[in-house]
């Protein structure tokens, strides 16, 4: 990782998981992108593609089979890659990164105020005080001052990514990560959430990583974006370039991966997709089989 | 003419079938058998991470104890479970003063069901009936707490937040098993032998002071501790199952409860097993 431009370096990222049967099944198939600093760069492709996976390689919830991935943080002199790292080394680096999960994985046990709270307590030596100055301030961020006192089952959907998002923020990240935030949400709640999450990017500074399948929030937050299919990156580039894409009508489009990301942004019912004919052109496309 | 090929066809598919079914019945043995082995050996890789932990959270300096969490489990686990674990041991001290009574006073030997009750309760039945009521009590609800973080991918957060899950949900929960079982243990015995207490006294007539004086006569130091440290390790193997269980979950709700379940039953039978190779030790050594 030469350019330090670039803050997250994934080459060649390969990940199988076991079959009920015995074999394997490669979810990822040498995924290779890079995320520069201070971007959002929007991860998608449709169920099963293997964006998940690519985001639990990313937080260090999955090990790799073989790849790399690349970390290069503001402190750090060198970049660090995650597949070789040690417990403790990789401790340092999710110091230093943030995570809102579809489901907002707040600790139901714990209040909003203090699922915030919780990674700055354990993370610092800092005042009970400030902790609580800073959690408010966190709060006050998106908007969930009012409901800081109340346990997560209280919490609607929409207020639970909100909290989420404040936790996510709490040691002021250079990198967050976000699963899936439109997910589960009314039209106009996940149009509040990307707005937020633009607003946070821009007031923080943040390089943003969104893994999601909603082409109208992904349009709305992207810088660059990458399309996976089958466990492999079928296209990356900036957002302009995908929404040229989208808008050309497909009768013209002559290269498979165009017509296969053209159906997808469209969200059309027929193509190459969803080509039941034995192979589809994808497969044909990357030679599955 | 063309009969002899079909019957050996036949034969060669009999004896496919057959050999199949071996081989099936084998493999389904061998997972079987690699399953318990896999399950033990997580158990032991559980026991090692938490002792670890454990050992960190006291000693080493930076790393702080969970006091809180611990305090708050050992609320949930040890101090709620006093009014069930004093109930049922009262029963216990009951139903063995009335059982023992008749064989007993065959012998013209009535009084000696205090002896009889002191040791089976202090040596035994105490941390015995203690673990087994903390398996359901305690261990079930450690699971499915667990199991439920695991599917609402609270732990995921734990660790994508620089937490170890150990460190922050086991140790605690770990200790404070332990230290309440210990700790109900003693109630367990105390009052178990004071159910056997009332019952000999108030329905088998046996003299209130000689009931307790043949109590004090037939416990020794030993008996204490040889109950306090099962309940101890009694403790352990639930801790570690529970969490075991929790930390395994998959397949959302139907998991959940497949794990309390399994948690309950294998810490029945671990407890009871525990308890039958420590009878046999202590008594191989005359303690």
């Amino acid at each position: 990782m030469p350019d330090p431009a670039v803050v997250i370096s994934v080459a060649d990222l390969v990940k199988s998981f076991a079959d009920t049967e015995g074999g394997q099944i490669r979810v990822l198939d040498g995924v290779t992108f890079d995320v520069l600093r201070g971007e959002t760069l929007v991860i998608m492709g449709g169920s099963g593609c293997g964006k998940s996976t690519l985001l639990n390689c990313l937080i260090g919830e999955y090990q790799v089979d073989s790849g790399r991935i690349l970390y290069r943080t503001k402190d750090m002199a060198e970049p660090c890659d995650i597949t070789g790292a040690s417990e403790v080394e990789f401790n340092e680096i999710r110091k230093r990164f943030g995570i809102l999960f579809q489901s907002g994985a707040l600790f139901n046990s714990l209040t909003v105020a203090e699922n915030v709270a919780l990674p700055l307590e354990e993370h610092s030596e800092v005042d009970p005080a400030v902790i609580d100055f800073v959690v408010t301030m966190k709060l006050q961020q998106v908007k969930m001052l009012a409901h800081r006192d109340k346990l997560p089952a209280q919490l609607s959907g929409g207020q639970k990514k909100r909290a989420g998002l404040a936790r996510a923020t709490a040691l002021d990240p250079e990198i967050l990560f976000y699963d899936e935030p439109s997910a589960g949400l009314d039209p106009v709640t996940s149009a509040a959430i990307d707005n937020l999450m633009m607003d946070l990017s821009k007031k923080l500074q943040v390089t943003s990583v969104v893994v999601t399948h909603e082409m109208d929030s992904a349009f709305r937050i992207a810088d660059r974006m990458i399309m996976l299919e089958k466990g492999r990156g079928l296209r990356c580039g900036p957002r302009r370039e995908f929404e040229s894409l989208r808008d050309t009508p497909r009768e013209t489009l002559s290269d498979p991966s165009d017509r296969l990301i053209n159906q997808f942004l469209n969200g059309h019912g027929a193509g190459p997709l969803t080509d039941a004919e034995g192979m589809t052109e994808f497969e044909k496309l990357i030679g599955v089989r | 003419m063309s009969a002899a090929p079909v019957s050996e066809d036949s034969r060669r598919s009999g004896l496919r079938v057959a050999v199949e079914s071996v081989g099936r019945a084998a493999d389904a043995q061998a997972r079987g058998v690699r399953r318990r082995v896999s399950f033990v050996g997580g158990l032991a890789a559980l026991l090692g991470t938490t002792t670890h932990w454990c050992y960190r959270g006291m000693f080493v300096p930076g790393i702080r104890l969970r006091r809180a969490a611990l305090a708050g489990q050992m609320v949930r686990i040890g101090t709620r479970a006093v009014p069930i674990v004093v109930l049922v041991q009262v029963f216990i001290g009951i139903i063995l003063a009335l059982q023992m009574a008749p064989t007993l006073e065959s012998y013209g030997q009535l009084e000696r069901v205090a002896d009889v009750i002191a040791i089976a309760i202090v040596r035994e039945l105490g941390p015995l009936i203690t673990g087994i009521v903390l398996s359901g009590f305690a261990g079930a609800s450690i699971a499915a707490e667990i199991g439920a973080m695991v599917e609402s991918e609270e732990i995921k957060a734990l660790r994508a937040h620089a937490l170890n899950p150990f460190h922050f949900l086991v140790v605690p929960r770990f200790l404070a098993t332990v230290l309440s079982l210990v700790g109900l243990a003693v109630i367990a015995d105390v009052v178990g032998v004071f159910g056997g207490f009332l019952t000999g006294w108030w329905v088998l007539d046996v003299p209130a002071q000689t009931y307790l004086d043949l109590t004090r006569e037939a416990l020794e130091l030993k008996d204490y501790l040889t109950g306090l440290f099962k309940a101890g390790v009694f403790g352990v193997l639930i801790a570690m199952i529970a969490c075991y269980e929790g930390l395994h979950v998959s397949g959302g709700a139907v998991g959940v409860g497949r794990a309390t379940t399994a948690t309950v039953v294998k810490c029945i039978v671990a407890l009871i097993g525990t308890d039958a190779v420590f009878t046999a030790v202590f008594y191989a050594w005359g303690i």
